[in-house]
């Protein structure tokens, strides 16, 4: 019994010992003359890169600690978001999308990044693609720059379609590419037809479904910012959207977003697939798809406009609340400049250099090769990426799958989740969209309201 | 004789089934756990494939990628900060549950149900207000932060737990202590505490697990300094790839040390959870 109280107390001088060592809340410590920047970055592969190279930033820059924080897509958003509205002051470099830039430039929460970008030899911000570089701006000056960008595109089997006797125009209308999805079925039974993104939220269903809104020719508000979500135009494009995914889409769509799409078209379950450019990363990597090589690029679907690529980029800004903004730029810099992109190919190769942010990585003769069915697709449907190729009508907001106001992440995920449930088949595409209507009109009333004062 | 024969196989018959009902559910309940475990050595697309494959591979490849993403500083975190809110709470939960349990005052049910009602608030409903707070007073990324909520957010559990083992210790143990001159001191540490050992090491297990699961406080609280394990693990799911293996090696290595805990501690907890039940 003594005995065993002995080793308690022990256990317990152990825990207090460490108490003390622990200091000030911090477990491990840096190089004490350093300056620690702290990054929050989304983990998605090419970030997850960076982090790993960071080491050869730190060791041109030895006065400079980078600590990192690595979060999902809707963890990290939610906490950058909260960290720079209220002034946290966490973190020195923060990624952020077109989404948020020029919302948060607005509000002054982000610092001006232009004359630290001209002041820098060769950085060259002309170098971005300009649908990208426009999209980051706010009053003609970036307060975020690219890391990578991405629209939409269409992959196919090429494969499957000689095989089957079918080919795919280089710009195909939604019809045609109904059309070749049922073809496709009749030929591999097999195989799905296309898969489409049914999983509720406004950066999954949503995504896809508001570029083949615009291209029917819908928009959800009008210039005065009436909600038009029960429009005959949305009506038609979610309709078509709808019926799309359950004659010759997946099963389970209403639960199917990017990964899981990845994961169908990589073990060669279906025919087509409507995404992001940035899923050539999955689709021409042989250790993650038996498709490597079999694969075709079509551009985004269109019915009444020229385009209907959509327009995402994660970019890097700094928090107007950092201390170090001059180490923070040295470390965007590093990680954004035109060097970076061999940095990447040394390391790992150049399938896997971030793409669609700077035109000078396209022509990079070994990238240009790696690339080679995939370059100029993704180009091509970034510069087209802009509202007037992709909708038929002026709307007051900024953004072609998103609208760039701060009501749109919680609006859209309620819209998002009534597809979601049409897709399912729970509800009707009219109940779906007479509920989303409403949820529009509250949000279109407070604008209205707003412009009224 | 035939009768008793037949209830007699009767009961064996019932009592059959019954096990192969228990085998049934308790393998259902155990098959996540396994699953993650097999997940975690399988190449990504090994894992991710549909229908789920069963044999394939093995790889330690996900493992060796863990130790390469830095999980040391998670882990110490989470370590520190649940050993030290543990200790903490048992620290307050033990005096308190005896003055409520031994020494109950006139109020005794109120205190207990105000200690219970800090639960009932969902801690998201908070956030903002202890996001903006910890920001105010520089505690913000700080593991301090997270010992002090920890131990809030453990410590009604604890008390509720504590009191009612404390109940089941006979008064008249520690009266007669206190006959032979124990102090109050003396008869909660040598007397009351080794009766219940095991409803200590209970409590002590569930404040454990609660604190090294904790992800909410944790997400909004920390950043890089003070992040915990399972911060860790969140980060390797990612929407632009394939991530099951990694963050299935990722949860098998985090949930180790509380699996540990709680076998090290097997004995004395079935004693403490049942021992309400013995009277």
């Amino acid at each position: 019994m003594r005995a065993r109280r002995i080793r308690i107390a022990a256990g317990l001088g152990a825990v207090a010992l460490t108490t003390a060592c622990a200091g000030a809340g911090s477990l491990t410590s840096g190089s004490s003359d350093a300056t620690t920047i702290v990054v929050a970055i989304v983990s998605n592969p090419q970030m997850t890169d960076a982090i790993s190279l960071s080491d050869q930033f730190t060791e041109e820059h030895p006065n400079i600690n980078v600590d990192f924080v690595s979060l999902p897509e809707n963890e990290s958003r939610a906490k950058i978001t909260a960290s720079v509205a209220t002034g946290g002051g966490e973190f020195d470099v923060v990624m952020v999308s077109n989404y948020e830039t020029s919302m948060w430039a607005e509000n002054g929460w982000l610092v001006n990044l232009q004359p630290y970008a001209d002041a820098t030899e060769n950085y060259d911000t002309e170098d971005f693609l300009e649908p990208v570089r426009e999209s980051l701006s706010y009053e003609g000056d970036m307060y975020s720059v690219p890391f990578y960008g991405e629209s939409s595109f269409l992959v196919y089997r090429k494969d499957i379609f000689d095989e089957a006797g079918l080919t795919m125009p280089e710009q195909p209308t939604w019809q045609e590419v109904r059309d070749r999805a049922a073809a496709v079925e009749q030929a591999r039974p097999d195989m799905d037809g296309i898969c489409l993104r049914g999983l509720a939220g406004w950066g999954e269903n949503l995504a896809p479904l508001n570029t083949v809104i615009n291209t029917f020719g819908g928009r959800w508000f009008d210039q005065d910012w009436n909600a038009q979500l029960d429009s005959p135009e949305v009506r038609e494009a979610v309709e078509f959207y709808v019926d799309l995914v359950q004659e010759h889409g997946q099963e389970g769509a209403a639960t199917t977003g990017f990964a899981e799409c990845a994961t169908r078209y990589g073990q060669g379950r279906t025919a087509m697939w409507y995404d992001a450019t940035s899923m050539v990363n999955v689709v021409e990597s042989p250790d993650d798809s038996v498709t490597a090589g079999l694969n075709g690029y079509a551009q985004a679907p269109v019915v009444e406009t020229e385009a209907s690529g959509w327009l995402y980029t994660w970019s890097l800004a700094i928090p107007s609340t950092t201390e170090h903004a001059d180490e923070a730029w040295e470390f965007i810099s590093w990680m954004t400049d035109k060097e970076y992109a061999h940095t990447v190919a040394e390391a790992y190769g150049w399938e896997r250099v971030p793409p669609g942010a700077r035109q000078s990585t396209y022509e990079i003769p070994e990238y240009a090769e790696v690339a080679e069915a995939y370059a100029e697709p993704t180009l091509q449907a970034i510069r087209n990426a802009n509202q007037d190729t992709t909708m038929t009508r002026p709307v007051p907001y900024e953004g072609i799958q998103f609208l760039a106001i701060p009501e749109f992440q919680d609006l859209g995920t309620r819209v998002g989740q009534q597809i979601s449930a049409a897709i399912a088949g729970q509800i009707s595409v009219e109940e779906a969209l007479e509920q989303s209507q409403n949820y529009a009109e509250t949000v279109g009333e407070s604008y209205q309201q707003e412009e009224g004062e | 004789m035939a009768a008793l024969d037949t209830a007699v196989q009767t009961r064996r018959r019932g009592g059959g089934a019954l096990t192969v009902l228990t085998w049934f559910i308790g393998l259902l309940f155990f098959f996540p756990v396994f699953w993650m475990v097999l997940t975690a050595f399988k190449r990504e697309t090994d894992a991710a494939t549909d229908p789920p494959k069963l044999f394939f591979e093995p790889t330690l490849e996900q493992f060796g990628n863990l130790f390469d993403a830095g999980a040391g500083t998670y882990f110490l975190n989470s370590l520190f900060a649940t050993t030290v809110s543990t200790l903490l709470v048992l620290l307050l939960a033990v005096p308190a549950a005896y003055a409520l349990a031994i020494r109950p005052v006139k109020r005794t049910k109120d205190v207990l149900f105000f200690f219970i009602s800090t639960k009932m608030l969902p801690v998201v409903a908070v956030i903002v207000p202890i996001y903006v707070i910890a920001g105010q007073i520089g505690a913000l990324d700080n593991v301090w932060m997270l010992i002090v909520l920890y131990t809030a957010m453990n410590l009604p559990i604890a008390v509720w737990m504590m009191r009612s083992f404390l109940q089941e210790v006979p008064t008249e143990v520690l009266e007669a202590a206190q006959m032979d001159g124990a102090t109050l001191r003396q008869n909660i540490t040598q007397v009351m505490l080794p009766m219940v050992a095991p409803g200590l090491a209970a409590t002590a297990l569930i404040c454990v697990i609660f604190a090294w699961n904790e992800f909410f406080f944790a997400v909004n609280l920390t950043a890089s300094q003070a992040a915990t394990v399972p911060l860790f693990l969140v980060g390797f799911m990612t929407s632009e790839g394939l991530y099951w293996a990694q963050l299935s090696a990722a949860a098998t290595l985090a949930s180790l040390p509380v699996v540990l805990a709680g076998w090290a501690a097997q004995k004395q907890l079935v004693r403490g959870l049942s021992m309400g039940a013995i009277k």
